[in-house]
């Protein structure tokens, strides 16, 4: 089991006011699903895309990653498993300015203390933008490329380290249903691929291109189903015309 | 841009902190030099003998305008004997003076010093036209001068002063001779003393019968410390002194004077660095203060640079090599700075005719390096702590 997590708790403490983001919250996620984390906002589904790819640590419960629990990793042990087994695709890009779309795809290489050859990094960040369909960008400034071509160049960030799971924080959020459609293609194609992919979003429509759906509502998971009718984005194209 | 002038303006901060104490230690090493030169100029290989007991480190009696008259002629012909002290090649003897000197209605105050036949031996003085006065002549109460450079030019200008008769305090001198330009030295400025025969100066000038001080030359540097002891010896017996502790002269060389001189001076250089340092302080905190903007403005580049796998050490070292690099750049743009303003200010004092040596020590720099080095890290640690210690999801969600 890649993701096995029992009842996750979250609590932030705000100058002494306790507000509780999650509690009790548990399930397992398989290597190659495809998962999508619906609710509303306030129901707790960022909190626990943050503590699934271990940018925060939980309140309470455990999490089992690749089996092994993840209570007494350090921080160095957290910033390694985000470098070497997550990739993060979030709604804002969050790529550099002023920063060709190579050193952007490059980055999480540059903090892999393997130190891999020069010629290997580069063929592992020309890879990467292969398959979101941007080698011709390579050397442009991220600043600028489209909304939908910084989302690829983030998604290529996210592949370049072979990540056994790719986190994607409402990824079409901030783009239009053209540009959406696109990189929920990318996002399946990649999970036919092999790859685990779990994404947050609040919109029903995105949320039917997983595999699977994992509802929450006030930091509870209220229900936890397969998709009868999957959207496969390849072929939506005639419906949004 | 506006980013790209703060950069700019911090780094000055530094350029200026590092240049200064750069031409504080230059200017600092070269007065010291030209000081230290004054000194040595008067010869390396001489013994003074001063009248009045006194602490090795302390001043003589004698320099702080207390007269005593223990000191006579015969003492230093005793000093000259072979026997006595057999290092001893030559020595001179001074008492000076203050009075009008006239010549054609030209009519000026200036110091004369009586001396001895051998000054020209011991002081390395050069005489332009005429003659100094001879070992004869010194005890003759003949009435004879010899000018320096600048009283030459003042009484007789460009004409030629040798065989002339000038007045001084009413008392008829031939003149005999003049020096050559000399400048002037740590003690005394040749170029505007009159000098006569040390008789003439003590029985007619001034009626008395003592030395002000007596000037020896040694055979050797090396031999100075067994000259002084010999000396000591001899003037005991003259004085009829058993004791140590009774004692009515001193006897000293250069190098106490030297040593002296170069750790007052030093303490002036390093007094004026620490200044200068304040500075670097200063720019030390534009430093910091760019640091923490610069982090600011890049709050969300940390959160994601933390997401994707960046330990805190990585962010923390991030930061601190853009302060560390930011203030070399500074640290190297003002030592090219502080270089080129020491070697204009040596080329405007050499100018204006002083031996100025121009110095700049390799230490100088090392600790120009250093300091903006530490700076650097001293001022950027604080920001790159800030940054390296953000909380990732705070980060990314910051606007």
């Amino acid at each position: 089991m890649l993701i096995s997590v029992k009842n996750l708790c979250k609590e932030y403490d705000n100058e002494g006011i306790v507000t509780r983001a999650l509690c009790g919250v548990t399930f397992d996620i398989a290597d190659g699903e495809f998962v999508s984390i619906m609710g509303p906002s306030g129901s707790g589904k960022s909190t626990l895309m943050q503590l699934l790819g271990f940018l925060d640590r939980p309140t309470d419960g455990e999490y089992f990653f690749q089996g092994k629990d993840t209570k007494n990793f350090s921080d160095d042990d957290l910033a390694f498993l985000r470098n070497q087994k997550i990739g993060f695709v979030f709604q804002s890009f969050n790529l550099l300015p002023r920063t060709t779309v190579f050193e952007n795809v490059e980055l999480p290489l540059l903090y892999d203390e393997r130190k891999e050859s020069r010629g290997l990094l580069n063929r592992k960040v020309h890879d990467a933008l292969r398959s979101v369909n941007l080698e011709n960008r390579i050397s442009n400034f991220s600043n600028q490329l489209s909304g939908g071509e910084q989302q690829r160049v983030a998604i290529a960030r996210a592949l370049v380290n072979d990540p056994a799971l790719i986190l994607a924080d409402e990824p079409t959020g901030n783009l239009d249903s053209k540009n959406g459609l696109q990189i929920m293609r990318i996002l399946q194609r990649l999970n036919n691929d092999g790859h685990t992919i779990v994404m947050v979003t609040h919109e029903t429509y995105t949320s039917e291109h997983a595999k699977r759906i994992i509802q929450m509502l006030d930091g509870k998971v209220e229900n936890d189903y397969l998709v009868k009718k999957r959207r496969i984005a390849d072929g939506e194209e005639e419906l949004l015309k | 841009m506006a980013a790209k002038f703060r950069s700019f303006l911090t780094i000055l901060g530094i350029v200026i902190g590092i240049a200064s104490v750069i031409i504080i230690m230059a200017i600092g090493t070269s007065a010291q030099e030209l000081i230290l030169d004054q000194v040595r100029g008067v010869g390396s290989n001489l013994i003074g003998v001063l009248p009045g007991a006194s602490e090795e480190s302390g001043p003589p009696a004698s320099a702080l305008g207390v007269v005593i008259t223990t000191l006579k002629y015969d003492d230093m012909k005793a000093l000259l004997q072979k026997n006595n002290v057999p290092n001893v090649v030559d020595g001179t003897a001074y008492i000076s003076g203050n009075d009008t000197v006239q010549y054609e209605g030209i009519d000026k105050n200036y110091t004369f010093q009586g001396t001895t036949a051998s000054y020209i031996n011991v002081e390395n003085a050069e005489i332009e036209s005429g003659r100094f006065f001879t070992k004869e002549e010194e005890t003759s109460l003949a009435r004879l001068a010899v000018l320096g450079s600048e009283v030459a030019a003042d009484l007789f200008g460009e004409g030629d002063a040798v065989g002339k008769k000038i007045k001084i305090s009413d008392q008829s001198f031939e003149v005999i001779g003049i020096f050559k330009k000399r400048g002037s030295t740590a003690f005394s400025n040749q170029d505007t003393t009159v000098f006569m025969p040390l008789f003439t100066a003590q029985k007619i000038m001034l009626g008395v019968d003592y030395l002000n001080f007596i000037r020896l030359k040694v055979d050797s540097e090396d031999n100075i410390d067994r000259a002084k002891a010999d000396v000591t010896i001899t003037l005991r017996d003259q004085h009829g002194i058993k004791k140590e502790a009774d004692d009515d002269f001193s006897v000293r060389d250069q190098k106490a004077g030297l040593d002296a001189i170069e750790n007052v001076t030093g303490a002036i250089k390093y007094f004026l660095v620490a200044i200068a340092a304040i500075s670097l302080m200063v720019g030390g905190v534009g430093i910091m203060n760019t640091m923490l903007i610069s982090v600011n403005q890049r709050i969300r580049e940390v959160g994601l640079r933390k997401a994707i796998g960046a330990k805190n050490s990585a962010i923390l070292f991030q930061f601190l090599i853009e302060s560390v690099v930011v203030t070399l750049i500074g640290g190297a743009v003002g030592i090219l700075g502080g270089v080129a303003i020491s070697a204009l200010a040596a080329l405007i004092i050499q100018k204006l005719g002083y031996h100025w040596p121009f110095i700049v020590t390799f230490s100088s720099i090392f600790l120009a390096v250093f300091i903006s080095a530490g700076i650097g890290i001293f001022f950027g640690i604080y920001p790159a702590r800030k940054a390296a210690k953000l909380n990732i999801t705070e980060a990314l969600r910051y606007e």
